[in-house]
């Protein structure tokens, strides 16, 4: 048969984060929203900032705070010539470990500068800030060299007394991939694509796999042989769902059912419809009902659903042993 | 104490893009290439299984659970995961051994980078407050490490470029499967301008899809299968702070641990894989190991000729035990890292039966 083509696809996978602060985080981060940064005095007298919530090397929980200067001394950076899109600056910037005034543990954040020449290890910078700080690390919007003139006018601006303690924050993160599906898959969505559903034979057990992934699980071998499998199914198990789902656009009741296609030996899940939920069965015979030919794609919902056709059950111990032709009773 | 030993190891080509290839199809050969190497035809013949790999990587939860389509999980194995390094899952295997629960095991590792940004989405592995929304790349973290190096005079931008010269050299003569290969030489590669200054491109590893798989066993086990090995004489990890602002970055002070836990400086090290992602790193590293002339480092190449994230580490083990089980060597060190900046690292000490 001909190689259809490898599918491929961009998408973005969404973590949408809350997290809990705890008093010594949610502290630092409400001093940012107040345009001041704190850190806290390790066990040694050392002063971290931004605050660890334990001494890094006695594991003591840390509480005593320490108001530290805006500006301080870089103590390494490197420069970013091309800035990443997840990147703060488009344009190119530093990354910097910078020591404030009154800490003795560096932190990390950006410097913008023109031009690399522009930075040196031990130079003088300032934070600057945003104009409407959140209680985030990115209130922040960068250090830049010091300029005692700009940092008189910043204190002037200073932001809202906002007195209320943070004690969480929403950090939601964004990530975008290029998925390719493997060799089976793709192979298996372009015969979906023509409405067709196609298995893959394991060559030692001879079981039947629907949707193919390239192996037999059992076995653990290479499966490349293509099975072109019924429509009709049988339903091998099924759960009647009740509880809406989040951003599920089907309304409960509604059942998913394990099937089995003729001509397979391993069910997969699909939606059960047209029917009376109250009478699904094990055993029960259905049939894909497809959507109209012109909106068929590389999608399983290609099927909207499977319905029940009138043919006899399948006894339990015949599920997923029936032939391609089908189930005659 | 019931000592292990490697008894195979297999590896594939370390690619950009293994383009088509599911974890299943990148999995099943490795699988297969350490089981045939041990002798053995399925995963029923060993006592455990352990993998390490991440989901961040390409994107696709759980993929390690559809890795296990490859194995053969029926009638169902005693299995395990490590969302980590491969090298890690050795470590758990090896305790399996030690205490009894295992006479063999199977490892792999397998990561497939390619369909996402990787320094982008390793970034998210950090202090989720102070840094993950500040989305510093691992690149920007190793190129703060290298200018604390060089600022203070204890590397030179040459001795960066000589190990990637040295890496490049290597893999031409000695490993099929890098990525990265060739004959150059450090005043060439200072030719380069710099990317994320002060690393030039080529002071960076590549960013590799591929897999490694290893059967380990007991001593007795081996003898049973009459099969040459590599005894895993001593191994450890270690772990530094996640605030790089509290870690003396121009030395590795958790690999100077593990090495001495492990036993690295009990004889001769003839071999040593370093999993160095960045050039500066390996000199790092060697100096952690102790390593001087008498050592051949990374004859592989290391990861600067092929970055199989999550299955490096397994391999820098493997091409260590590789030397061994052919009669190379006597004796050798591996090591695997983990986290930005050399802050988790494994220690891994080999010699002939």
């Amino acid at each position: 048969m001909t190689q259809p083509e490898v599918l491929s696809q961009e998408f973005e996978l969404g973590y949408t984060y809350t997290r809990s602060t705890g008093p010594i985080v949610g502290r630092f981060l409400t001093e940012l929203r107040r345009k001041k940064l704190v850190g806290i005095k390790g066990s040694d007298g050392r002063v971290y900032a931004p605050p660890m919530e334990f001494d890094p090397q006695t594991t003591e929980a840390l509480s005593e705070f320490v108001e530290v200067g805006q500006s301080g001394e870089v103590v390494s950076w490197c420069w970013v010539s091309e800035p990443r899109a997840s990147h703060p600056h488009s344009k190119p910037f530093a990354w910097a470990l910078i020591r404030l005034d009154g800490a003795d543990v560096p932190m990390l954040h950006s410097v913008c500068t023109a031009t690399e020449a522009g930075m040196r290890t031990g130079m003088r910078v300032s934070a600057q800030w945003v104009d409407k700080p959140q209680g985030s690390i990115t209130d922040i919007a960068c250090f830049v060299p010091e300029n005692p003139a700009a940092a008189a006018e910043g204190l002037e601006k200073e932001a809202e007394t906002d007195q209320e303690m943070i004690k969480g924050i929403e950090v939601p993160v964004s990530l975008t991939y290029q998925y390719t599906a493997g060799e089976a898959t793709s192979r298996y969505l372009s015969e979906v694509r023509q409405g067709q559903l196609t298995g893959q034979r394991c060559p030692r057990c001879r079981k039947v796999y629907i949707p193919p992934r390239g192996s037999c699980p059992a076995c653990g071998v290479a499966t490349d042989e293509e099975v072109a499998l019924s429509d009709k199914c049988t339903v091998e198990s099924f759960t009647i769902v009740h509880i809406p789902i989040p951003g599920n656009p089907i309304q409960p009741p509604y059942i998913i059912a394990n099937l089995v296609a003729d001509g397979a030996n391993i069910s997969f899940i699909h939606l059960l419809s047209e029917c009376v939920n109250e009478e699904v069965r094990k055993g029960q015979r259905v049939q894909a009902v497809w959507k109209p030919m012109e909106e068929w794609d590389y999608a399983m919902d290609n099927i909207r659903y499977f319905r029940p056709i009138d043919e006899p059950d399948v006894p339990v111990d015949r599920i997923g042993k029936l032939p391609v032709s089908g189930w005659e009773g | 104490m019931r000592e292990a030993a490697i008894v195979s190891f297999a590896q594939l080509d370390c690619v950009r893009n293994a383009g088509a290839l599911n974890e299943v199809e990148l999995i099943m050969p490795v699988i297969n290439g350490a089981l045939s190497g041990a002798g053995l035809g399925s995963v029923q013949e060993v006592d455990f299984t352990c993998s390490g790999s991440s989901d961040y990587q390409q994107g696709v939860a759980f993929s390690f659970v559809l890795g296990v389509d490859a194995l053969g999980a029926v009638p169902p194995i005693n299995e395990s995961h490590v969302e980590m390094d491969a090298a890690w899952a050795l470590y758990e295997a090896i305790l399996k051994i030690r205490m009894g629960h295992a006479d063999s095991a199977l490892i792999y590792g397998f990561g497939k980078s390619s369909p996402g940004e990787l320094p982008a989405v390793l970034s998210q592995q950090l202090d989720p407050y102070y840094l993950a929304p500040l989305w510093v790349d691992t690149v920007s973290l190793a190129a703060l490490q290298a200018r604390m190096m060089l600022d203070q005079g204890i590397i030179s931008e040459l001795d960066m470029a000589e190990v990637v010269a040295r890496s490049r050299r290597n893999a031409l003569a000695n490993n099929p499967h890098a990525q990265l290969k060739g004959e150059v030489t450090a005043q060439q590669l200072l030719q380069a301008d710099p990317w994320v200054s002060p690393l030039r491109k080529h002071d960076c590893c590549p960013i590799s899809d591929g897999a490694s798989a290893m059967v380990i066993c007991t001593l007795e086990r081996a003898r049973q299968w009459g099969k040459p090995c590599a005894v895993i004489r001593g191994i450890d990890h270690r772990i530094e702070s996640h605030n790089p602002g509290v870690r003396d970055l121009t030395r590795s002070v958790s690999t100077e641990h593990a090495a001495s836990h492990a036993g690295a400086a009990n004889g001769r090290v003839q071999v040593a894989e370093l999993h160095a992602p960045f050039s500066h790193q390996e000199i790092i590293l060697s100096r952690a190991l102790g390593l001087g002339d008498g050592t051949d480092i990374n004859p592989s190449g290391g990861v600067l000729a092929g970055n199989l994230m999550m299955a490096s580490g397994l391999s820098r083990i493997g091409e260590v035990a590789k030397r061994i089980i052919a009669g190379e060597v006597q004796r050798g060190v591996a090591h695997a890292t983990s986290g930005p900046c050399l802050q988790h690292n494994l220690v891994t000490v080999l010699e002939a039966a």
